[in-house]
């Protein structure tokens, strides 16, 4: 199954690389992001906690720019009903599973070293965790917002329907990661935020199982 | 037929009850409530807040109850007693926002805080309205009974994570929330006076046969017009 899973990932990635015009539309996407929210600053100093939160405002609106294309996509080319005969629901979950966290990834990267660069705030003290509940907090994005993609796909305002879906189930996971951005912000140690990234890795865990049991159901129709 | 006029005595007792009971320092008699510094009279809201947040996730809990039922059975009809559930859920999510908003601005304030367990109800609010403006984007009837059962379920796993969990591990102004010195909150640990926990209780009871009766005659219209609109369409 993992060799399956991973030649729909390379389709994905091919498909992507050879147009090109997605991933330079997201790219622009965060540049104009950030470009906002250093507008609407303007020359007021702001707290380093409030650039904190701002970091993940611009990560959630990144992915939900970028993450359901996965299976929109799909959807255009008309392609849905190949995959279906073609694959079995749990294989292309995790196809697209795949595709969307290397692609999340990249946007994070990208999005946390442009912050750095532009708020001279963003100053993390503790680099490691920050780096464990990045990568956590990635997974648990990528997680829901395939999810979600997949139902969205089949509905009308596919756009506008995205935000508002994924919104209730990131809640959890974005009220976490802003805290412990705020915790890493201001120097702490593994022992005080322990709790935290356990409820990281539970929300992670639990995600991942509901996602692959009700795939089918979206899938299969 | 006789729960229906049993109810209605409960509930014309338990507001009368709520409302007329008379307020005193000392209670001597089982029909006065105490005085609790800081809210005197204003305590009685608790008979009707409470029970409209209960009602909220008891609503959803049985709207994702019969979501489930309907991904195994694929009838038509479990989507429909979700749905019906869900709308009742709804009203009672917003009610139980203004009610708690009010409470909010007289005990604490302000009308609004950020309080885990106000987080809480906005996230159940957003997830109703995301539920509603699904079912609205999907025109094949099987598709958005399929798709709004899907995310029923997903959603259900975020509820009890806000509506038990966060609000006691995080510190907020509800009683129960991290900081409290009284535990767990006057209604888990049972802290409220014995007068006021018999209406509480006998709230709690009236406002959960009110919402079986308001899902009973809910359901069963959306499934007759549904049922006449299926014999128009074969006709």
């Amino acid at each position: 199954m993992l060799k399956s899973s991973l030649a729909l990932f390379l389709k994905d990635v091919y498909s992507e690389l050879r147009t090109r015009y997605a991933i330079n539309a997201l790219v622009m996407f965060i540049i104009v992001t950030i470009s906002v929210i250093l507008f609407s600053i303007g020359n007021e100093k702001i707290s380093d906690f409030l650039t904190g939160g701002l970091f993940w405002v611009v990560i959630f609106f990144s992915a939900m720019s970028g993450l359901s294309r996965g299976f929109v996509s799909e959807e255009e080319r008309g392609t849905v009903m190949t995959l279906q005969l073609t694959a079995k629901s749990s294989v292309v979950f995790t196809g697209k599973l795949f595709f969307n966290l290397i692609l999340g990834f990249s946007m994070n990267i990208l999005i946390a070293l442009l912050y750095a660069v532009v708020f001279d705030t963003f100053r993390i003290s503790s680099l490691g965790i920050f780096v464990c509940i990045f990568i956590l907090g990635n997974i648990g994005l990528a997680v829901s917002s395939t999810l979600i993609a997949a139902i969205i796909s089949k509905a009308n305002s596919k756009g506008t329907l995205y935000p508002v879906l994924s919104f209730p189930i990131l809640l959890p996971l974005m009220m976490i990661l802003v805290d412990l951005t705020k915790s890493c912000m201001g120097g702490v140690i593994l022992q005080e935020v322990m709790v935290e990234i356990a409820i990281l890795v539970c929300y992670d865990i639990i995600m991942l199982a509901a996602s692959y049991l009700l795939f089918e159901f979206i899938w299969e129709y | 037929m006789y729960w229906k006029i049993f109810l209605f005595l409960l509930m014309s007792f338990v507001i009368v009850a709520g409302f007329c009971f008379p307020i005193v320092p000392v209670p001597a008699h089982w029909y006065q409530f105490p005085l609790i510094p800081g809210l005197e009279e204003k305590a009685r809201i608790i008979f009707f807040h409470v029970p409209t947040a209960w009602l909220t996730v008891i609503a959803f809990f049985f709207s994702t109850y019969f979501s489930a039922k309907y991904l195994r059975n694929k009838d038509w009809q479990d989507d429909i007693k979700a749905y019906a559930s869900a709308q009742i859920g709804m009203v009672f999510c917003i009610l139980a926002t203004i009610t708690g908003s009010v409470w909010a601005k007289f005990n604490w304030g302000s009308f609004w805080n950020w309080d885990p367990r106000e987080t809480s109800i906005f996230a159940l609010l957003l997830i109703y309205g995301a539920l509603f403006a699904l079912r609205s984007a999907l025109d094949n009837e099987e598709k958005r009974a399929q798709l709004s059962a899907v995310y029923n379920l997903i959603s259900f796993i975020t509820v009890p994570f806000f509506i038990f969990i966060m609000p006691r591990i995080m510190t907020g102004l509800h009683p129960g929330s991290a900081g409290d010195e009284g535990g767990s909150g006057p209604i888990v640990n049972f802290k409220m006076n014995g007068n006021m926990r018999i209406i509480f209780f006998a709230s709690l009871i009236a406002f959960t046969i009110l919402y079986y009766w308001i899902y009973q005659i809910s359901s069963r219209t959306l499934i007759l017009i549904e049922k006449n609109n299926r014999k128009l369409i074969e006709e």
